[in-house]
């Protein structure tokens, strides 16, 4: 990451409005969302859109073709172009040629993305939509899609409105809307040229479709005799049909509505006020779209609707804003439009901010993989620049099985200057941003796969082999011994296969696939060695490994030889909860009845909720072991750990951490129990840090003693 | 008919439209008469009304109405609309899921009575209110039409500090006059 971009995440955590901001929208916003979507449903509504979007940009030659000829049927004049430097040129001569001295446009995002400028050809330009307005006379850029001045607290509008306006503008939100429809009235009025996007443009009937709130773009594309719409052929659909879906999920989506106040259906030239046509201008314009759409993987980038949604839900986002990310799109979705209309490297940076806790995947409309993108930009990064000397240095060791275990034993004698008790609360030097919010596990004197073979199993007829990942085995054996024991009740024997290693899951999470594929083989090897009817893990993110993405690793390698294997192996694969679970359906186990253990708290990790979709199973069980469950808010966003991301980007990980531990604290509970050991050891130690008196537990341990 | 308006009008005023409905015609034109006095309609500079054209008006006298409420005004200009208070014109359907009115407002004077004026007075026939959206979508002909308008609501913004503010730049309030007996008394 270079310096600039860790001095604007700096900056940007440092502005307490924008984090008051952004962190009183995220938690409203998600209440509101659910409300707008009462009685809808979202699967089969996003699946459609999914399919509508996916087929256009199937098509994007004929439909742009088919748009441009419906709508120069009814008057438009259709310019399709692929180069940003055309549609700029195109304006501009045409402005020229027309004699237009004033421009009112509103919102659209193509025309930031290509950096319209006509103020240099002595044009004045006017935003009109409100947060655009305030963000042209501030000089800065949008820091939302849908809320461009969501950073900008009313004392700084009023401060805005009274140095490039008018002086002596109140923070008085009524009266800033009030000065602002009266000062652009008179340019509406007066403008020769507007300028718009469009949100869809249907290729059957050459229909723009503009959505707006303020009505801008209506008076946008009455009054000036010339509009001029600059659609990126992302926005191409079908049929007329189409735009129903789309336009019941936007507003919803983007702002919590059933609809917006306006939307306008603009259809060839309507007359102008004196009676003549409309001169219209329609600019299509693909700035590599076309080139997303032939990728395999990225074509279903091109299925957003642009309401903003990975934007608010993302925990990233909401602590950092917009404008880390550059000057247009912003967000999940933002990072991936930008490295394919802006070039791969301009997303180096901006790509490692992705959390990967998938929080966006659920709720995004277009049903866009997000974070699966973001990782493939990374991995393609990698392969085009290669590792990190660090990394490289790093995974070297992790491929290697025998040293990086030797390696792992080694530092629970070198890590003794810095323990307490279980606990390593200080590092020195460049490390201590590590340990600043949060105290690290010490690693165990003793791993798992050496206290299990300590443990007195009887030899069962069924036997289940189990995947500790490594935070499981060097720092937290006693979550195994507890896994161990649970399964001995239903009379099942655990096996450890020695050669198991690490799950792959921080090479693949850094772009090292190849590292990735080599752990995954050692696994595989490892794991179908011996005769088992599952391999439970009780790490989530290694289930998902072992599940999912040996298999993902595989196929954007183009390995096939290890396929089916990897096949054999996912099909074995089972988080410890849901394994529980199943036996206690079966009867094999039968939890202790009549206990009250109290008051309790469940922390959903990332990949158990979203990838494996177990939230349901460890809170039966904790509840029918004779726990009381209250929930905290916003119970399944990240903690903040994401493997090597609290130690990459810590400063952005402790805020995150510090929202959960408010949560976990507002709920009254002794106790936070969840599923993975990567968010007890982020959990464990934040609490640790806080000082306060609630334990963070697996449910492992939870529910050790609890069975028959 | 009576459940879906019911459901279009409380729709519509969850998003701060005012829904009237009257049974005929003359009873809507009386309470039109009212509001524009009330509002503070004159010939006074900046206190006009504008009515765009529409089959509302059609056996009504123009000069008759502009005597009752000096200041309305029939014929729809930038400058009228930009001046008045009020402006006035007919929705073609509604959708009562979303308490949305729809227009065919290809002919300009619709577009400008409904932008430009601090109030919009939507006038509509009860009966074209429909369900949802699909249904308004299967009657609308955009080969035929240049410009439909989907309104729900006046216009509004959040884009301060997200607190939402009625009326930026399009009417700060919406008067829905729907009324039974539309086409009978038309005829």
């Amino acid at each position: 990451m270079t310096t600039q971009f860790k001095d604007s995440i700096e900056t940007a955590l440092h502005n307490s409005n924008l984090a008051g901001a952004l962190g009183r929208f995220s938690e409203a916003y998600r209440i509101s969302r659910a409300k707008a979507y009462e009685g809808i449903d979202f699967e089969a509504l996003r699946n459609r859109i999914a399919e509508i979007k996916s087929s256009a940009s199937s098509n994007f030659e004929a439909l742009a073709e088919q748009f441009k000829q419906s709508a120069e049927a009814r008057g438009a004049k259709v310019f399709r172009t692929a180069d940003p430097e055309q549609v700029k040129r195109y304006i501009l001569d045409l402005a020229l040629e027309k004699g237009v001295k004033r421009v009112v446009k509103s919102k659209s995002m193509a025309s930031e993305e290509i950096h319209l400028s006509l103020e240099k050809a002595g044009i004045e330009v006017d935003e009109t939509d409100l947060g655009e307005w305030i963000i042209q006379l501030a000089h800065q850029t949008p820091s939302h899609m849908v809320m461009p001045a969501i950073h900008l607290t009313k004392e700084e509008v009023a401060e805005v409105f009274s140095q490039e306006v008018e002086p002596g503008q109140a923070p008085d939100i009524p009266k800033l809307v009030k000065f602002a429809r009266g000062k652009l009235r008179p340019k509406f009025l007066q403008a020769d040229m507007g300028i718009t996007g469009a949100n869809i443009a249907v290729a059957e009937t050459g229909s723009l479709v503009i959505v707006t709130n303020e009505g801008n773009a209506r008076l946008v594309s009455t009054l000036p005799k010339i509009h001029v719409a600059i659609v990126g052929i992302e926005k191409l659909v079908a049929m007329l049909k189409d735009i129903q879906p789309i336009l019941t999920a936007l507003p919803r989506s983007a702002t919590c509505q059933l609809l917006t106040s306006y939307v306008s259906i603009i259809s060839g030239a309507a007359p102008n006020i004196d009676g003549t046509p409309k001169e219209l201008h329609i600019i299509l314009m693909d700035n590599h779209r076309s080139d997303m759409a032939k990728d395999p993987l990225f074509k279903q980038a091109l299925q957003c609707i642009r309401c903003a949604t990975c934007l608010n839900v993302c925990p990233v986002f909401r602590l950092v804003g917009g404008h880390v990310f550059g000057k247009t799109y912003t967000g999940g979705i933002g990072t991936i439009l930008t490295a394919w209309f802006d070039g791969l490297q301009k997303a180096e940076d901006i790509q490692g901010l992705c959390i990967q806790c998938g929080g966006c995947v659920a709720v995004c409309p277009g049903k866009i993989d997000i974070p699966g993108l973001i990782l493939e930009l990374r991995r393609r990064l990698v392969v085009e620049k290669g590792q990190s000397m660090a990394m490289k240095a790093i995974f070297g060791v992790v491929n290697n099985r025998r040293l990086f275990h030797f390696m792992l034993r080694m530092a629970s004698v070198t890590q003794k200057p810095f323990t307490s008790g279980r606990f390593i609360r200080h590092l020195p030097l460049f490390l201590s941003d590590i340990t600043d919010s949060r105290s690290l596990p010490a690693v165990a004197t003793f791993p798992l796969r050496d206290t299990i073979k300590k443990i007195d199993q009887s030899k069962g007829k069924e036997k289940v082999a189990f995947y500790a990942g490594c935070l499981i085995d060097f720092c937290y054996p006693e979550m195994g011994e507890s896994l161990v024991k649970i399964l001995n009740k239903a009379g099942i024997e655990v096996i450890f296969p020695e050669a198991q290693t690490c799950c792959g899951a921080p090479a693949r999470y850094n772009g090292a696939y190849e590292v990735a594929a080599g752990n995954a083989r050692d696994n595989i090897k490892a794991l179908l060695e011996t005769d088992v009817s599952y391999v439970v893990s009780a790490c989530p993110t290694c289930t998902v490994a072992l599940k999912h993405d040996f298999i993902e690793t595989f196929k954007s390698l183009g390995v096939t030889d290890a396929m089916a294997e990897a096949g054999k192996l996912a099909a074995k694969a089972i988080d410890f909860a849901t394994l529980i679970r199943k036996l206690v359906d079966e009867g094999r186990l039968t939890l202790k009845e009549g206990e009250d253990l109290g008051k309790i708290t469940y922390h959903d990790s990332c990949h158990l909720k979203r990838t494996l979709k177990a939230s349901k199973a460890p809170r039966d069980l904790l509840q029918q072991a004779g726990h009381e469950i209250a929930e905290m808010v916003e119970c399944d966003t990240c903690c903040g750990m994401a493997g090597s991301y609290s130690i990459k980007l810590p400063e952005i990980s402790a805020p995150i951490l510090a929202r959960k531990l408010k949560h976990i604290k507002e709920t009254g509970a002794s106790k936070v129990v969840m599923d993975c050991p990567g968010c007890v050891m982020q959990l464990r130690g934040g609490l640790d840090k806080d000082g306060a008196p609630i334990r963070a537990e697996h449910t492992v341990e939870s529910l050790a003693n609890r069975f028959k | 008919m009576a459940t879906t308006f019911e459901e279009f009008k409380s729709r519509a005023e969850a998003v701060s439209a005012e829904v009237h409905r009257f049974s005929a015609k003359d009873e809507a034109r009386a309470f039109i008469l009212e509001f524009l006095k009330e509002s503070g309609v004159s010939d006074a500079p900046h206190c006009g009304a504008v009515w765009a054209a529409g089959s509302f008006l059609e056996g009504a006298s123009k000069d008759d109405l502009k005597a009752k409420v000096p200041g309305l005004r029939f014929e729809v200009t930038q400058q009228a609309s930009a001046d008045s208070k009020v402006g006035i014109s007919q929705l073609d359907w509604a959708i009562s899921a979303t308490g949305t009115l729809v227009q065919d407002a290809t002919a300009v004077d619709k577009r400008l009575v409904s932008t430009l004026p601090s109030i919009h007075v939507a006038l509509l026939g009860t009966e074209r209110i429909l369900a949802d959206m699909g249904s308004v979508l299967e009657q609308l002909r955009p080969e035929q039409l240049n410009y439909i308008s989907f309104i729900t609501g006046p216009s509004r913004t959040a884009d301060i500090e997200r607190v939402l503010t009625i009326g930026v730049h399009g009417p700060e309030r919406l008067i829905i006059v729907a009324v039974d007996e539309f086409q009978e008394v038309t005829a």
